[in-house]
């Protein structure tokens, strides 16, 4: 009797992970004051997820001239779980932890 | 522009199931940031196991390979080995367990592998319990503290054994490169990955990484307590290359220990006079660390 082994012999997992959107998971979302905000990517560097992302420098308002031709940050809500770690990790206190009910849209 | 002062490459992907605010997915990112695209990963059954999804999902851009929990040693020197007959030289081989996997239940699959001084790197990301069972004691969870198999009581059963040195026991193989990092150090962390790897041979790696369902903290003090553990002396950063020590984080004055540990849920039950013993154990072992650093590079010259 001939064997009929499966097209894949071994499970290979071949979804990625982005498919699962775990900002559902979140109790407080960050929201990044920009008037503050000193772009030192603090908050990049010590995210766990990872769902703070760069844009373009004039995508929003710089506080000091001289940092306007750093890039800014913006916080992917489909990934954050609201940890925390970047509002508590945050230089200059630029990120609020808002209870989600609260957002104002 | 960005001034970045971390690798900007990603290579693990949103969308994990980790907890809020969990350390080793921090420490993962660190780790595959600084190794590159180039590199096979073998995960035993740890936090990590279940980190990336259920099947068919995948989390991390490098191929990772799931073993047995005592296993890992084995399973990267294996990997190793064919590569090395293929002449794949060049590919980084990973084995990255918990504590568990690596201080009780894998310990001689990676004494092994160390001894046969594959080309291998072994990390262990040190979250100082069985925490994806829920949270069980393990050699390295660190003394007075709680955990569900060291519940306390009115006998106060808390953990009162000291934590097991993996990184000391890993000197004791002579191997070429041994580190501890933590997590609120990253370029620390990956300046010493970068280092091993310019160096052939096995090379192990000690990340600190707090977990806050199973250390009793609020996730967003993550960073901050890895941050105290080394501030305070609990969690000395240093290197071993070739034998000789280098202490890499040195503070200029300890903090007590205290701050470190009323942070935690974990230690909440201790009293001052446990803190006091514990505080005397951490400055012992700080000087011991010190005298080590003076020795080795005395011994060299």
């Amino acid at each position: 009797m001939a064997i009929i082994l499966p097209e894949d012999p071994t499970p290979i997992a071949r979804v990625p992970s982005t498919e699962n959107k775990t900002g559902g998971w979140r109790t407080f979302r960050p929201v990044i004051i920009y008037e503050k905000c000193i772009r030192c990517f603090i908050c990049w560097k010590f995210c766990p997820e990872p769902a703070i992302e760069f844009d373009s420098p004039d995508a929003y308002p710089a506080p000091k001239p001289a940092l306007a031709k750093f890039d800014t940050v913006k916080i992917n809500y489909d990934y954050c779980k609201g940890c925390g770690i970047c509002a508590n990790e945050c230089p200059v206190n630029a990120i609020e932890m808002v209870l989600e009910e609260e957002v104002e849209e | 522009m960005r001034k970045l002062t971390i690798p900007e490459e990603e290579y693990m992907r949103s969308g994990h199931t980790a907890c809020l605010g969990c350390g080793a997915t921090i420490a993962m990112r660190y780790v595959l940031k600084a190794l590159g695209k180039n590199t096979i990963l073998s995960i035993p059954a740890c936090c990590w196991a279940v980190i990336p999804g259920v099947y068919p999902r995948h989390n991390l851009e490098v191929p990772l390979l799931y073993t047995a929990f005592e296993v890992t040693g084995a399973a990267v020197s294996g990997i190793r080995e064919a590569l090395n007959a293929l002449g794949k030289e060049d590919v980084n081989v990973v084995g990255f367990a918990g504590d568990g996997g690596t201080a009780d239940i894998g310990i001689q699959a990676l004494s092994g592998a160390v001894e046969r001084g594959h080309d291998i790197f072994y990390i262990m990301y040190d979250n100082e319990a069985y925490m994806n069972t829920g949270i069980q004691r393990s050699g390295s969870t660190p003394i007075g503290a709680w955990t569900t198999t060291t519940p306390g009581g009115k006998k106060r059963m808390y953990k009162w054994e000291p934590k097991k040195s993996v990184a000391e026991i890993m000197v004791a193989h002579h191997i070429p490169y041994v580190a501890t990092a933590t997590i609120a150090y990253p370029e620390d962390l990956i300046a010493k990955i970068k280092r091993a790897k310019e160096i052939k041979g096995p090379k192990f790696i000690q990340i600190l990484s707090p977990c806050p369902t199973g250390w009793r903290h609020s996730p967003d003090k993550t960073v901050e307590i890895s941050r105290l553990a080394v501030q305070t002396n609990a969690f000395p950063l240093y290197e071993v290359v070739k034998g000789t020590y280098r202490i890499t984080v040195k503070p200029k004055k300890p903090k007590p220990i205290k701050e470190y540990l009323r942070l935690q849920g974990r230690f909440r039950h201790l009293t001052e006079e446990e803190i006091e013993m514990i505080q005397r154990i951490v400055d012992e072992n700080w000087r011991e660390l010190l005298k080590k650093e003076r020795c080795s590079q005395e011994v060299k010259e």
